[in-house]
């Protein structure tokens, strides 16, 4: 039967289909495990600069001079760093940073410029006509520091130049393997994040305090942008473990239901099957 | 013996993190040799080597600036980047050197030339470092 035969074929298309979002769950899990370590390991560096960092603004002014990644300025023009993933399939991800951003946008008093990473957001960006400043794509899964240099100092020059007077940061934030939680920061200028215990004792800063902070702040910068990048990665691959379950599972259950048509509309077949040689027997025995 | 304690972190790992007795660096001032309770300390490191002794034993690492920071019995290296002589591949780094040397002598744009500048300090300081590693 046509019907059937219709049946059979779904059944093989979806069969395929659950394949390939098992594997592809499979994929992501290993490789989720390996972003959440390196986004773990970086943190003894981002806690000791925080420190530093927060240590440091307490200095009090000798000169009056405020660097100027600290100082704050007039907005005219906010810069949103948007950050995304290049592939699809990790569920609401991208729709979530695409909606908080969007709703930010929104809210903000001065004009906003994006600087996006990550294709989905480069999509958001033309879809929505929004200008960008700068687009990166294409950063590795496990990406190292060096890699995230570069758009941290279009960020960092575009900030001295005056381009844009406050950034944020918008990322997704490694909650669990099954929650990411979209968030955003100030990014610049920079807020010395609280120091948890004033230091009692005094520093000896070499060659001046002045100069360790300016030097230091970029590194902060540069860090947090690293951090927030490690934290996407993270993300997207437990997105995507998460979406390719549910994806599997559902296949599975169609696949299943399927089935069942098919054994009834095997099952209907014979039944009629049955009655055509019975009736058929029964006028012949007449 | 006394000791502290010596961690190196990158914003990438923690390189290294153990009882060390004496430390030499490049802080920006020149060679400077740490001993246990020095006095709390905040300083810029160029790009150079890293001698870390503990007793007898030696270790050599190459570090391309940072920061160090000495506290009451512990010191903290914040590294750019660092290496473990072991680790670092002769190759890379001399390829890396002679990149360097070439951009120079082609007599680049004052930018060009502090970047190749830098990476030719940092390529000769991993070779420096690696050579100093223990023959197998």
């Amino acid at each position: 039967m046509a019907n059937s035969q219709i049946v059979r074929r779904r059944i093989h298309s979806i069969r395929n289909a659950a394949k390939i979002c098992k594997a592809t769950e499979m994929i992501a899990t290993a490789r989720m495990k390996r972003a959440q370590e390196q986004a773990t390991a970086g943190r003894p560096y981002a806690d000791k600069i925080r420190q530093v960092v927060s240590d440091l603004a307490l200095q009090p002014e000798d000169n009056g001079n405020v660097h100027p990644l600290l100082q704050k300025r007039d907005t005219t023009k906010t810069a949103i760093i948007h950050i995304t993933t290049d592939h699809g399939l990790c569920g609401g991800l991208n729709a979530n940073q695409n909606h908080l951003v969007a709703s930010s946008i929104l809210e903000q008093s001065a004009p906003v410029i994006l600087i996006v990473i990550g294709r989905k957001g480069k999509g958001f960006a033309r879809v929505t006509r929004r200008d960008t400043y700068a687009v990166f794509t294409g950063i590795s899964d496990s990406p190292r520091l060096q890699e995230t240099l570069p758009i941290s100092r279009v960020i960092i020059n575009g900030y001295s130049k005056g381009d844009f007077d406050l950034v944020y940061l918008a990322y997704p934030r490694f909650t669990s393997a099954i929650k990411q939680t979209p968030v955003m920061e100030i990014l610049l200028p920079v807020k010395p994040p609280p120091s948890p215990a004033p230091q009692a004792r005094e520093y000896l800063y070499e060659p001046s305090p002045d100069v360790v902070l300016a030097e230091l702040l970029p590194r902060f910068v540069e860090m947090q942008i690293y951090h927030a990048i490690l934290e996407l990665k993270a993300c997207e691959q437990s997105a995507r473990m998460v979406a390719m379950r549910d994806a599997s599972d559902n296949a599975h259950e169609l696949m299943q239901s399927l089935i069942m048509t098919l054994h009834r509309l095997r099952q209907e077949n014979i039944t009629r099957e049955i009655c055509d040689i019975s009736g058929g027997a029964e006028a012949l025995a007449r | 013996m006394t000791t502290f304690k010596l961690e190196i972190v990158t914003a990438e790992r923690m390189t290294f993190s153990g009882d060390v007795s004496e430390i030499v660096a490049w802080g920006t001032e020149g060679q400077m040799g740490i001993l246990p309770h020095h006095i709390p300390l905040m300083t810029m490191l160029r790009p150079g080597d890293l001698l870390i002794k503990k007793g007898e034993e030696e270790q050599y690492m190459a570090i391309s600036g940072g920061f160090l920071e000495v506290g009451l019995d512990k010191v903290v290296i914040l590294a750019d980047a660092c290496e473990r002589a072991e680790e670092i591949d002769i190759e890379r780094a001399e390829a890396a050197r002679r990149h360097a040397e070439k951009t120079l002598k082609s007599s680049p744009s004052r930018m060009a030339t502090a970047a190749a500048e830098t990476a030719l300090r940092r390529s000769l300081v991993r070779l420096k470092v690696a050579y100093k590693r223990p023959h197998r």
